[in-house]
């Protein structure tokens, strides 16, 4: 073998060895997070723990079923403010409007999807939270919801924009109007693929932190309702981690592994739903 | 190998039954009376933006007839097609000047929904939708405000379209499940069933193999008796075996319009004679 053959093949196998190990990487970081919540919050979680009420500093047990609870409402009302919303925006990006407006739509849209979650707090904070006078599920939910829209409605947009133009055609062709032909032929056809948009946009704010320190704020026992402080998942984990007991922090490693299960559940679900395929690309 | 000669001799059985069929009809086109026209095409217009498509054309088309449209690419006949149930108006910058009629209403003061429930389209790729079968067909009665089953109406849509046979097993199974062919006639039934005067046809076979293509022609003569049907066509044997009549367009505009059986023995125009013995095109 010449020299320069051997220069190429170490070259490649060099190559080939380094993007190896960076995929690897990607894949190990998940794979040790996970590893790490579990060592050390798996010991931790017990019925209980989805079950009761937090217990009274310097007792042992109790559980973390408000945080649970408030972090589902809190995803509930994100769902209900956010998803119409991103949705019928897509709709329109991607089936009415001329050149401008959509592109100054999108724009916006992905501005929005970068502002800083804790400017998005202090926005519901000021619009929710001082009309009302104090904290609430409701401004957290709001402040979720916000943060969900931009992502639905670009994944609507990009979904819609791939169902094939024959089928809006044969819809018209049948006496359909623009609103009937939507609803009956494009909505349909990419349901699965906005389906699993909001089911990922609402894991990405599952975890948000920040939006609801100074919104649902948190609460030692269950919410006594939707105008009322919540607890939540992530708020726990920050106050518990930064707390000053050991088992505080035990317990908020077992709520970090509670919520990442709750996240990796849902990507799962989705992901397992869509490998089904959309019909219309089957074709 | 093989196969190629069931072709040959299938399409040849087509356009023998074809061409007796265009004789048994020749004498009523050489007559048309006002009470025969379907649609008729008034000095039309057709704008793309600033792109003139279509130049002053004027044409009949006869009731429970074939109308065939040929021509080269780009020449408008698709564009022409397009007008007579204004599909052009799901394109944006598109101007039309003229007049169409449809049984003698202009087409432009219709309801665009109730004139596209009259006058059907079927389209080059077959384009059913991503459902069942079963709703594939129902689709247009469903739009139309029909509730409930349609198991008459879909068996009668289908056994229209020559498919009931192949699929009546399974009509809740997903519409792409079928074979090109039969998705094609699919669509055709699934246009048949909001029972249309007027089914066109852009192009329908040009994705299809011989052996549909001769199931569709074959489909297109049984229609005849309930359905006026306009067809462009990229093949002028096609044009020659299924139409009664057939329109030759060149650049936008309509250089001959007349009989098929004249059409390609003895076209009047140079060009037309040009075109169908393949010198260009």
């Amino acid at each position: 073998m010449s020299v320069r053959l051997i220069w190429r093949k170490s070259l490649n196998a060099f190559m080939l060895s380094l993007t190896g190990l960076c995929a690897l990487l990607t894949v190990s970081a998940l794979f040790f997070i996970l590893g790490y919540l579990v060592w050390n919050g798996g010991k931790d979680l017990s019925w209980n723990f989805f079950t009761h009420l937090p217990a009274p500093v310097g007792e042992p047990g109790g559980g973390m079923a408000n945080a649970i609870l408030g972090t589902l409402k809190l995803l509930l009302l994100a769902a209900l403010v956010g998803v119409p919303i991103g949705l019928l925006g897509g709709v329109y990006l991607a089936e009415f409007g001329g050149r401008t407006m959509p592109f100054l739509v999108r724009y916006t849209a992905d501005l929005l999807n970068g502002v800083p979650s804790i400017v998005i707090g202090i926005f519901a904070y000021a619009l929710v939270v001082i009309p009302m006078h104090h904290f609430s599920t409701l401004a957290g939910g709001f402040a979720l919801g916000i943060m969900v829209i931009p992502t639905v409605l670009r994944n609507t947009e990009s979904f819609l924009r791939d169902v094939p133009p024959a089928l809006r055609e044969g819809s018209f062709a049948l006496g359909a109007n623009k609103w009937k032909m939507i609803a009956t032929v494009v909505l349909p056809a990419a349901s699965r693929g906005i389906l699993t948009g909001v089911l990922l946009a609402l894991a990405r704010v599952a975890g948000e932190t920040a939006p609801l320190l100074f919104t649902a704020f948190g609460n030692r026992y269950w919410s006594p309702g939707w105008n009322q402080p919540t607890s939540s998942l992530p708020v726990v984990i920050y106050t518990y981690a930064t707390g000053p007991y050991e088992d505080w922090h035990q317990q908020a490693w077992a709520a970090g592994l509670v919520l990442l299960g709750l996240v990796l559940l849902t990507n799962i679900t989705v992901r397992a739903f869509l490998s089904r395929g959309s019909s219309y690309e089957r074709i | 190998m093989d196969s190629a000669f069931p072709l040959m001799a299938n399409s040849g059985a087509a356009a023998a039954s074809s061409s007796a069929k265009i004789a048994a009809h020749t004498p009523a086109m050489t007559t048309p009376g006002a009470s025969t026209l379907r649609m008729k095409v008034t000095k039309l217009n057709f704008y793309y933006g600033k792109n003139h498509a279509l130049h002053n054309v004027s044409m009949d088309v006869a009731t429970n007839r074939v109308t065939a449209m040929i021509g080269p690419s780009g020449c408008g006949k698709s564009t022409l097609l397009r007008t007579l149930n204004r599909m052009h108006e799901t394109l944006r910058h598109t101007r039309l000047e003229g007049e169409i009629t449809l049984d003698g209403v202009n087409i432009l003061t219709l309801d665009v929904t109730r004139l596209r429930r009259m006058v059907g389209m079927v389209f080059q790729k077959p384009n059913p939708f991503p459902k069942s079968i079963y709703e594939n067909v129902a689709y247009g009665l469903r739009i139309n405000g029909h509730k409930g089953r349609l198991d008459d109406a879909v068996e009668k849509s289908l056994r229209r379209a020559a498919l009931w046979d192949e699929v009546k097993d399974k009509l809740h199974k997903s519409a792409y499940a079928l074979s090109g062919g039969q998705q094609q006639r699919l669509c055709i039934a699934r246009a048949l069933a909001v029972d249309p005067e007027v089914l066109l046809l852009d192009e329908p076979c040009s994705a299809l193999d011989p052996v549909n293509t001769a199931k569709i022609e074959e489909l297109l003569f049984e229609l005849k008796p309930s359905c006026t049907l306009v067809i462009v066509t990229h093949n002028m044997q096609q044009a020659a075996r299924v139409s009664d009549s057939t329109a030759f367009m060149l650049n936008g505009e309509l250089i001959e319009f007349s009989p098929t059986g004249t059409m390609f023995t003895t076209p009047s125009d140079p060009r037309t004679e040009a075109y169908i013995t393949g010198r260009f095109g």
